[in-house]
């Protein structure tokens, strides 16, 4: 396992982190500088884990998905139906616990509907979850009758603004739902078989893998990040937003989790490279920010980014640089 | 033969594909006025002919002539104005459009530069009457029949090509009747002076309708003779290369005490599938399967192991009696299935070879009891070292493998589950010599260690040497089971060929 990490080190994606991190340097020179106040560190670099970990919880659960040969585009409705929900009942008076619980269940129960579809009545992904991202919003407006819901109860707003040992609660909800979703794939046989149905269904299937079962895993555990990613975010502004929440977050998500290095034709899958990936986004978002630069570029990047990915999964680029692809060896290793 | 005398012509056609040779000079010859029967196969080379005679690949040698003038055919529309249209076994029109349209698209009757949808209508009516079809031009092509809907498609071909017709596999779909329906308009076209090649799997029907009879095996020919000369059995001995002379029987020592049963299904069977079968699986036991492709071999296989669950009869497992209605069933009992398919249903193309080993195992001990990386090293290369697979690496990828390689990594996945009945569907088809060799001797080996098999293979000689007994496949039916001295590759064609005397629809 040593060694494994070691080698992890010199990948593409912790460069093109450390690659972005350094252009932000350059255009912000304190970029880098970060400080204590209140019992909690300060600092762009710390901005960058914080506003980040929303698209991390998601990127978590998409990758599953994604090395199924699917997606899920649900995922941003569903945060908006999660927060909401968590909102309505803090607001109405149940305990922040059970509030929790409820909102974590129904993102659960989003995420097994999704997989459902695709499992068990065979629909494409991408139009079983298309139905979950436009009804989703809908039902999350349902429940908070249209309005913003905000609320006050103090252990829900911690979840999305509080700290542990001075690190933004959300960072630290996205790095221990990484480790925990990864020592479950990786400890148990689930990851390979998630890679198997990925590659080949039909083959897995024949070999003994119950592919039904192992999809609605997958779904349901994507629809389980997301109601995270959404109780986050309500946390976060202290108001359940059924029209902005987690809106156009499953695209990043899909993105973060392509330059962790899952091909979206399914197959091997790494759950801390989506993470970084998701990082990395932020990375941008925020150097564009305190650099100055208008926002606006931040999507022409962003744009640009996608381009250069893609380009490289093509079969065309890539046989004209062989050398840019993963070392087989270590690809084998994981 | 004279020159001149064919519609449509093949020179020494040859097509090769990276190392492998897909069609090796291969000479083919149409008359007008006269059914072709191509048969052949899987991999014969049936498919690569027709494409280069319909434009869709270009020959790297030899010539095509179409009324003895050579021609280079770039695509199938330009074959088409050579008057080479082809159906294809899956109607290849549009459904939700109507039927006339269908039969007009792309050079439909204009008025003003708008489709003059009466005429069409009209042009249609007329067209489909010499078809004896009367059905409403304007009605969706999808709401018929598919044997109306090849009508319609034969209609179409005809309509713009008019001198050759290539007909795919038409009838893999279609009931008697149906079938009968279609072989009507068949021989009306071929009254009519068409030239007509018909590719099929069914014997039956290449005798209702052909006058004439191309084998081709291996992407060679064998031979084009004329269908009145021939008996079902030199066909079936053309298609699969056997030679009358040969007799080699079984080396395997009937033995004298039969094993104990394993398996004993009765009455299994598939609607739609396989017709319900009694067979007895003895451990030690190796159980050939012959038959032609689409005799319902691979079907037999794939009901055993839960694939396409039966919904008729009953099976044992050592005396128990079982229910298996999907894979992981069969697995639990013990069964392994190797695909006849390696590619899409066998190999795990990006995982590792080590991976693809394992895959089995982990699948049967589940979720949680994993293996870790050096238990599955160790088990992938205890196989890997016994069925001496060819790798680099047990890391690397299995896609990069050759079939034989693949092959052998696919049986080692289901021998990592230590089975009791090993299903294999042409384990030995496209691979190397080497591999095939291997691949037989583990075969011989399990059986004597105890391992009851159901092998499938086109290779009569192969099936010969290992099986303990054979099961003849016909027409989606367990037809003969033969034993001792009745396994030797002439009796086997015998079986494959016999036919109950009634006729054809």
């Amino acid at each position: 396992m040593k060694r494994l990490h070691l080698e992890r080190l010199a990948n593409p994606q912790l460069l093109a982190l450390v690659a972005v991190l350094l252009i932000n340097w350059l255009l912000f020179p304190n970029f880098f500088r970060i400080s204590w106040q209140d019992g909690r560190l300060f600092g762009s670099l710390i901005d960058v884990i914080n506003r980040g970990a929303p698209v991390a919880i998601l990127a978590i659960g998409m990758t599953g998905v994604i090395a199924t040969k699917g997606v899920d585009l649900s995922v941003g409705a569903i945060m908006a139906v999660c927060g909401a929900v968590a909102a309505t009942m803090v607001v109405a008076g149940y305990p922040t616990p059970i509030a929790v619980v409820a909102a974590l269940s129904v993102g659960l129960l989003c995420g097994l509907w999704n997989g459902f579809l695709v499992a068990v009545l065979d629909i494409q992904p991408i139009v079983a979850t298309l139905v979950l991202m436009v009804a989703g919003r809908g039902i999350a407006q349902l429940i908070t009758e249209g309005s913003i819901v905000t609320f006050n109860d103090p252990a829900l707003i911690f979840i999305g603004t509080g700290s542990f040992l001075g690190f933004p609660m959300a960072a630290v909800i996205a790095l221990a739902l990484m480790i925990l979703v990864t020592l479950l794939v990786r400890r148990t046989a689930i990851g390979l078989f998630i890679q198997a149905i990925g590659v080949n269904r039909a083959a897995a299937s024949l070999a003994g893998i119950h592919s039904r079962m192992l999809l609605m895993l997958v779904y349901a555990l994507s629809g389980f990040c997301a109601a995270i990613a959404g109780i986050v975010v309500a946390a976060d502004i202290r108001g359940a937003d059924a029209n902005n929440s987690g809106l156009w977050l499953e695209l990043d998500a899909i993105l973060a989790v392509v330059i962790g290095g899952t091909s979206l034709l399914g197959g091997k899958f790494s759950i801390p490279l989506a993470v970084v990936g998701a990082l990395i986004i932020q990375a941008m978002n925020t150097g564009i920010l305190v650099s100055g630069f208008r926002p606006e570029f931040n999507l022409i990047v962003k744009a640009g980014m996608i381009i250069l990915i893609l380009m490289l999964q093509s079969p065309l680029v890539g046989s004209a640089l062989g050398f840019f692809k993963r070392d087989p060896k270590q690809a084998a290793s994981r | 033969m004279a020159d001149g005398q064919y519609v449509l012509e093949a020179r020494s056609v040859m097509k090769i594909f990276g190392n492998h040779v897909a069609l090796d000079k291969v000479d083919f010859g149409l008359r007008a006025g006269e059914v072709h029967a191509l048969l052949g196969e899987n991999g014969a080379g049936k498919s690569t002919l027709i494409k280069i005679l319909t434009g869709a690949y270009q020959p790297d040698g030899g010539s095509i002539h179409v009324d003895d003038a050579a021609v280079s055919l770039d695509n199938p529309l330009h074959a088409q104005t050579f008057g080479i249209g082809t159906v294809y076994q899956e109607v290849n029109l549009l459904p939700n459009r109507s039927v006339a349209e269908n039969l007009f698209l792309g050079h439909q009757p204009l008025r003003f530069g708008f489709v003059n949808f009466r005429k069409m209508e009209a042009d249609a009516r007329t067209l489909l009457a010499n078809y004896d079809l009367h059905i409403d031009p304007a009605s969706e092509l999808g709401m018929h029949s598919v044997a109306v809907q090849q009508i319609v498609a034969i209609a179409r071909a005809v309509q713009l090509s008019g001198k050759v017709l290539i007909l795919d596999e038409p009838t893999a779909s279609l009931d008697r009747n149906e079938v009968e329906r279609l072989f009507e308009v068949v021989r009306g076209l071929k009254a009519r002076g068409l030239a007509i090649i018909f590719i099929t799997h069914f014997l039956d029907q290449v005798f209702a309708i052909s006058d004439r009879v191309t084998v081709l095996r291996n992407g060679r020919l064998i031979d084009t003779r004329p269908l009145d000369a021939l008996s079902r059995t030199d066909v079936v001995r053309l298609m699969l290369g056997k030679d009358i002379a040969f007799s080699g029987a079984t080396d395997v020592e009937p033995s004298e005490t039969p094993d104990e049963v394993l398996l004993e299904f009765k009455g299994f069977g598939r609607k739609r599938s396989v017709a319900p079968f009694d067979l007895t699986i003895h451990k030690g036991e190796v159980v050939g399967v012959a038959g032609l492709l689409g005799s319902g071999r691979t079907e037999v296989a794939r009901i055993m192991f839960g694939a396409d669950p039966a919904d008729q009869g009953t099976v044992s497992i050592n005396g128990k009696p079982t229910a298996i209605r999907r894979t992981t069933d069969a697995i639990k009992h013990g069964f392994g299935f190797c695909p006849e398919d390696r590619k899409a249903e066998g190999i795990l193309g990006d995982l590792s070879v080590r991976e693809n080993i394992v895959i089995a195992l982990q699948g049967k001990l589940g979720w949680f009891k994993a293996l870790n990386r050096d238990e599955q090293l160790e088990i992938a290369g205890k196989f890997g070292e016994a069925m001496d697979i060819r790798a680099a690496s047990l890391d690397m990828p299995v896609k990069l493998l050759s079939g034989g390689n693949q092959q052998k990594v696919i049986l080692s996945r289901w021998l990592a589950t230590d089975p009791a009945f090993l299903i294999l569907d042409e384990p030995t088809r496209g691979i190397d010599v080497g591999a095939h060799a291997e691949i037989v001797r583990t075969i011989n080996r399990l059986r004597d260690e105890g391992m009851a098999m159901l092998v499938i293979s086109s290779e009569l000689d192969e099936v010969v040497a290992y099986s303990s007994r054979i099961v003849v496949m016909r027409d989606r039916e367990m037809v003969a089971e033969l034993r001792g001295k009745n396994i030797n590759p002439g009796v086997i064609v015998q079986a494959i060929a016999n036919h109950s005397d009634e006729a054809v629809a």
